[in-house]
């Protein structure tokens, strides 16, 4: 392999990587908090990428207001997928809000089906990001140079709420032991809005971010980069948002140096994720970062 | 209280989500509520939603439009039941069972995707229910299935067509991506590479061959490695979907070569999706409303475009082969005078000098529609453009 060749795999697999990474934080974010996985955040994300064919293509907004009105749309359909189908469930047993969680997606993705029809739509041009430049004979969008960037800037924030803001340490305090948190006075609903809305709004730019290079929008798009973003927050430990980031990376990395040193086994390709999983799990179950959880009985 | 609205939501929840699937099954029902036996049911099995659920709409077009043409046959009304497979092979075998089982459906139109008609095969062949294929182009569709016929040409013949293009515009080698565990992509980048070597006649013609998993967007990796190989011409035989993503990927990592597909790729929604880098992509179709072979070729192509408005700029292939299906199954049953099955599939096994929209029609041993001549088209303009009309000696 020459070295220009690689070096493009390696700018594919940052690129990816950090898609990957930004769509993690919000799964892991809510883990956290509230112990659930969000398998709602994949189809989240995919309604994000239908709020911008919308509001670019039928409402023709500049590009600047649309995403805007995407990730302030995006933000109240998480909100409001939280108080209706978890917020009454808080104090059930855990695997009625994971049930609920899977009952919301599946809803979602009918839903899309219903209303927009299976045909892929295409995802409105943005021009500022799917410029092409080229480095030294690689080829790259802007929209690839951009993302790594933005992730880091996002994942900086996320650190900066959670741990130097007040409503950062009540997210700390509820995510340690939330009844406890609740005695204390820390209201506990307001935390986790909060949380959801972090985590829709990451879904957004990430969707946004996903369009510019995938520009095929359809009911079923979030089904596969929400499974391996989970994985991504599983890897890298999941409640740890710095893992998620990293979790995302090694995935997307991982998932092209495959396919660059392997050629044979470009169909393997998806597997590999999930193989990463089982290994991870096996290995170290709580993930690279992830801290050890006594389990109160 | 708290436990008691928890199961309210979670029931409600629930319920939303039949609600959901029954708004979808619910539109072919509402059609096959008169129970009467003054209408003859004749089952559509086409994907309307996932992968194919753009080009099964297109074909679905055809099929409707022809029925309003010619809504009789025996002297009873013809009633379409329209199913949708979503492009999928478990849902493929429950639509097809519904058609023969619930709606007693007497003969089939379908499927776009070879995959989903190779599925639904067996149930076919037990039941004895005449199914026509409209645009599954895999060999296997038909083979040893003395029910199955179809419309279209072979994906061996289009293999053949797309590789003799490639090497007569110059092309000394390719690349070729196909989808892994479909049987479409498979079979047709298969028979490319075998017509692309006999007719370079040269081995190591095919400089790279890669494989993608089914709702995959990402092709950047597979792209860079087919790059580095420098290949005079890209082969890709995938969905609509897919396409598009294929394309601008290639483009945007710098590669110039041509970028070729089959039938499937006649679709709005790759231009609509690719943009600017659908532009000299080439394509192998079945028909040309241009160029139309027949007299009920040139009634179809005006009354049609007239149906479509402004919905779509060309008269798809595949509506045209999905009407001419309709028509050889409503001969069928004329000249059968009856509307059992081994009745039936034996008038279409019959079927002489069938003049269609897309040529004159007669059926091999094994079912498949007697054609020789594919079409060849580009895109300029983010317009779909006739390139050439190939004819292969077989």
């Amino acid at each position: 392999m020459s070295f220009e060749t690689f070096m493009q795999q390696l700018a594919n697999g940052i690129s990816i990587g950090s898609l990957y990474a930004l769509i993690a934080i919000g799964y892991t974010m809510v883990y956290g908090i509230l112990r659930l996985i969000n398998f709602a955040h994949g189809d989240i994300f995919m309604m994000a990428a239908y709020f911008m064919v919308f509001s670019m293509i039928n409402f023709s907004l500049p590009w600047y207001i649309a995403i805007v009105l995407v990730i302030i749309s995006t933000v109240i359909l998480g909100v409001v997928i939280e108080r209706i189908a978890y917020k009454p469930l808080r104090d059930a047993p855990r695997m009625s809000i994971m049930i609920s969680a899977i009952g919301v997606s599946f809803f979602l993705e009918n839903l899309a089906t219903y209303l927009f029809t299976g045909v892929p739509k295409g995802f409105p041009d943005i021009p500022f990001l799917t410029q092409a430049a080229n480095i030294g004979g690689i080829s790259l969008s802007v929209a690839t140079i951009v993302t790594p960037i933005i992730t880091i800037i996002l994942l900086l924030c996320v650190l900066f709420i959670t741990n130097k803001t007040k409503i950062g340490m009540a997210m700390r305090a509820v995510s340690k032991d939330y009844e406890t948190a609740r005695l204390m006075g820390i209201k506990i609903n307001r935390v986790i809005s909060t949380t959801f809305v972090i985590g829709s709004a990451l879904a957004a730019v990430g969707a946004v971010l996903w369009g510019a290079k995938y520009p095929s929008v359809m009911p079923l798009m979030g089904v596969m980069p929400g499974l391996k973003c989970f994985v991504a927050a599983v890897l890298g430990g999941i409640g740890n948002t710095t893992g998620a980031v990293i979790g995302g990376f090694i995935l997307g990395m991982g998932e092209m140096m495959i396919v660059a040193f392997l050629p044979l086994l470009t169909g393997y390709r998806d597997a590999f994720a999930f193989i990463v999983l089982i290994i991870v799990l096996i290995v170290k179950p709580t993930g690279l970062l992830g801290e050890k959880v006594t389990d109160k009985v | 209280m708290k436990k008691f609205m928890s199961l309210i939501l979670c029931l409600s929840m629930v319920l939303s989500l039949f609600t959901a699937c029954a708004k979808n099954d619910s539109l072919p029902s509402s059609e096959t509520a008169s129970g009467d036996s003054d209408v003859i049911k004749i089952g559509v099995f086409e994907p309307l939603t996932g992968e194919n659920g753009g080009g099964g709409s297109q074909e679905v077009g055809g099929i409707k439009y022809a029925n309003k043409i010619y809504g009789e046959v025996l002297g009873k009304k013809v009633e379409l039941v329209i199913v949708d497979n979503k492009s999928d092979k478990g849902e493929a075998t429950t639509a097809v069972t519904r058609l023969i089982e619930k709606d007693k459906v007497v003969a089939i139109i379908g499927s776009y995707g070879s995959g989903v008609s190779i599925a639904a095969g067996d149930i076919i062949k037990q039941s004895k229910i005449p199914t026509m294929g409209a645009s599954c182009t895999n060999p296997m569709v038909t083979q040893g299935n003395e029910f199955y016929f179809r419309a279209c040409f072979l994906d061996p013949f289009q293999g053949n067509v797309m590789a003799t293009y490639a090497i007569n515009s110059g092309a000394n080698t390719a690349a070729v991506i196909m989808q892994n565990g479909d049987d479409y992509s498979i079979g047709l980048g298969n028979f490319f590479i075998k017509s692309f070597k006999e007719l370079t006649e040269d081995e190591n013609s095919i400089v790279a061959t890669s494989e993608f998993q089914v709702n995959d967007t990402d092709f950047n990796a597979i792209l860079t490695n087919i790059k580095s190989k420098n290949p005079d011409v890209i082969f890709a035989p995938s969905s609509a979907t897919t396409a598009p993503l294929i394309i601008k990927q290639a483009r945007a990592l710098g590669i110039t070569c041509p970028i070729m597909g089959g039938d499937t790729w006649e679709n709005p929604a790759v231009i609509d999706v690719a943009g600017k880098d659908a532009e000299g992509i080439v394509l192998s179709t079945f028909f040309d409303e241009n160029d139309p072979a027949t007299e009920e070729a040139k009634s179809f192509v005006e009354g049609y475009k007239k149906e479509l408005g402004d919905s779509e700029p060309i008269i798809p292939a595949v509506a045209a082969l999905g009407y001419d299906a309709y028509l050889l199954v409503l001969d069928a049953i004329e000249r059968a005078g009856s509307t059992d099955g081994t009745a039936i599939r034996d008038a279409i096994a019959a079927t002489k000098d069938f003049e269609g929209v897309t040529g004159v029609i007669n059926f091999t041993d094994e079912g498949d529609a007697d054609k020789n001549i594919a079409v060849i088209k580009t895109v300029k303009d983010g317009q779909f453009v006739y390139i050439d009309t190939v004819e292969v000696k077989q």
